[in-house]
């Protein structure tokens, strides 16, 4: 039997490298600063509000410092604006993600991060669209975020509207049966205006997600759901860049991404570990935590 | 002769679908048991098919309700607020304006049996925030209840029946969101009825006048807000009061009139309901005579409650 696995890397080189342009050197340094920017603030608010998800939080950061900065291009300006693109969180627990990047862009003061799960609070434990608009959907009861954004890029087909739909899902929440519903409903409506994250960081509450109730093999049933699938390293910010340069808008199909993430990346102690899936840090931990981040 | 509110409702839609271009329709496989089938056929582009899957069907029309539209996702009472997580969070929690309708309310349902008749949607709907509780009582105020539901910026839940119902109301006949309406004056007893069973509490009341019994009937078809001040007021004039709901004793109309006088203006209260048991199969008419639902059982229990 001949191995042909070196064409596979020949092929590999010569795509990352000619096929697509790879990503400007001083955008990806930005977002790498942003993402630790990121990090260090998801540490303090956590250990200030003496609970949360680190776990979850930590995991998604290169994907949503990529998507706001590179796509989305959030300020506090177009926030509101109609044609806006539109992000759902629908893995809800890893919100103070998402909070501590609209600190980074203007849309929160770094002060009103530390009142997140405080009484009166419009930074609630999980995401709530009426206490702090600035979030598309209210979400944290897992397993609905897709099927709003679902209802959200038929919205937009309906207005012949050329804005995209994201949506960050867990890998636990796959485990939910309206995900599977809502995986059959993209197809047929064709939401090539759709892109959905899984945020595949392999552990949940209890433990890891293969002895929970195992989801896999994700690849084969989301492509059998027939989604326009993607699989990559979800800390890899040219792996997430060139997704991008691969997909294409007007050919009828919802994309997905797999994105291979490391629950509680960033810090050492916290990296698959499932005791920080939704432990908040101590003094001690956090200023271990701070300490490495800082010299990252 | 009456018909269905859920037809009255399928009429409405159409109506109002041609005037207003943000009105969309999701089913879930009952199109045509639900009347969203018109629509459908008139707007192809403004109605989805979710098939068999009611809680991605409530989800995306939060979406849809959260991009500027407003969506009407119907189905059986029973399936669609039995998806009562989702209507929690994605339509309540969110401020979502997305209209639910759940048909084929109650034992009047008839043959199909208890896996289908919704006897507990009034009180889960009910306990939502900001969710506004509708089930109009004939023709004339199911077509303005969908159009008051389509101007209301917010989630409104709309029950309607899948038997005929009579016609109570005048042909000018104005609905106002959140008013009891007062169908027939007395001074013995009021009864606050709602939804199929305002007709035969009106029948009942009318062939107690021969009896000497001179009833008082109200029609409550908003049950979420309550109508307050009308509760209130009733219980001042009158020493008896009883309610009339096809649905769990738990929940609905009698515990929302018992919620508010209970605090307010304490009075003996005799609520009519489905007694906390599951329904069963039978044809509409045999199902409302053995629950006490048709005039007959109507009348006994009112002559009962006078005894007391």
């Amino acid at each position: 039997m001949l191995d042909f696995s070196f064409l596979k890397l020949i092929l590999f080189t010569y795509t990352f490298n000619f096929g697509v342009p790879l990503m400007d050197k001083t955008i990806k340094e930005s977002i790498k600063e942003l993402a630790k920017k990121m990090r260090i603030k998801i540490i303090k608010m956590l250990y200030t509000a003496g609970s949360g998800h680190p776990g979850g939080s930590l995991s998604c950061v290169e994907i949503l410092a990529y998507l706001f900065s590179q796509k989305i291009k959030r300020t506090r300006e177009n926030a509101f604006d109609e044609d806006r693109h539109r992000f759902v969180l629908s893995k809800g627990h890893g919100v103070p993600a998402v909070y501590a990047l609209f600190s980074e862009i203007g849309i929160l003061k770094e002060e009103e991060l530390y009142q997140l799960r405080k009484v009166g609070s419009p930074l609630q434990g999980h995401p709530d669209r009426v206490k702090f608009p600035y979030i598309e959907v209210s979400t944290g009861s897992l397993g609905q975020g897709l099927s709003v954004a679902i209802g959200m890029a038929m919205g937009a087909k309906l207005k012949n509207a050329d804005y995209t739909i994201y949506c960050l899902c867990s890998d636990g929440e796959l485990q939910q049966g309206q995900m599977w519903e809502a995986l059959m409903a993209g197809p047929k409506f064709n939401l090539d205006n759709l892109i959905v994250f899984l945020d595949y960081n392999k552990i949940q509450l209890d433990g890891w997600v293969d002895r929970i109730m195992p989801v896999e093999p994700v690849k084969d049933k989301i492509a059998s759901f027939n989604w326009e699938l993607y699989e990559i390293d979800g800390h890899d910010l040219e792996q997430i860049d060139k997704v991008f340069s691969k997909m294409k808008r007007n050919n009828g199909k919802p994309k997905f991404i797999i994105c291979h993430t490391i629950k509680g990346k960033g810090i050492s102690f916290m990296e698959n570990d499932v005791e920080w899936h939704g432990v908040a840090p101590k003094k001690e931990d956090a200023q271990k935590a701070l300490e490495e981040l800082e010299e990252s | 002769m009456g018909k269905p509110t859920r037809a009255s409702f399928g009429e409405a839609l159409v109506e109002l679908g041609e005037k207003n271009k943000k009105i969309v329709a999701l089913d879930a496989d009952l199109s045509r048991s639900v009347k969203t089938a018109a629509f459908a056929e008139k707007f192809p582009e403004r109605f989805f098919e979710i098939g068999i899957a009611e809680s991605n069907m409530v989800g995306v029309a939060a979406g849809l309700a959260l991009s500027g539209f407003i969506p009407f996702c119907a189905s059986f009472a029973a399936f669609v607020a039995g998806r009562f997580e989702t209507i929690r969070m994605s339509v309540a929690y969110c401020q979502a304006n997305v209209k639910i309708v759940g048909t084929h309310c109650g034992l009047g349902i008839g043959e199909d049996g208890n896996s289908q008749m919704g006897l507990e949607d009034l009180s889960i709907m009910r306990s939502l925030p900001g969710m506004v509780v509708i089930q109009p009582v004939d023709h004339v105020e199911t077509k303005q209840a969908v159009a008051f539901a389509v101007q209301h910026q917010g989630p409104v839940y709309l029950r309607l029946t899948r038997q005929d119902v009579e016609d109570v109301n005048p042909r000018d006949y104005s609905f106002q969101f959140g008013k009891g309406v007062v169908l027939k004056k007395g001074k013995d007893i009021v009864l606050f009825a709602t939804g199929a069973l305002v007709y035969h509490t009106l029948e009942a009341a009318l062939s107690l006048e021969k009896e000497g019994i001179n009833a008082e009937v109200i029609n409550i078809h908003t049950l979420k807000p309550i109508d307050n001040d009308l509760v209130i007021q009733k219980a001042k004039e009158f020493k008896r009061i009883m309610t009339l709901e096809d649905h769990n004793i738990i929940g609905g109309l009698g515990s929302a009139v018992a919620e508010v006088l209970s605090e307010n203006e304490p009075v003996k209260i005799k609520r009519i309901g489905v007694m906390d048991v599951f329904g069963e199969s039978g044809s509409p008419d045999e199902l409302y005579q053995k629950y006490g639902f048709d005039k007959e059982g109507i009348m006994k229990s009112i002559k009962a409650f006078m005894k007391s």
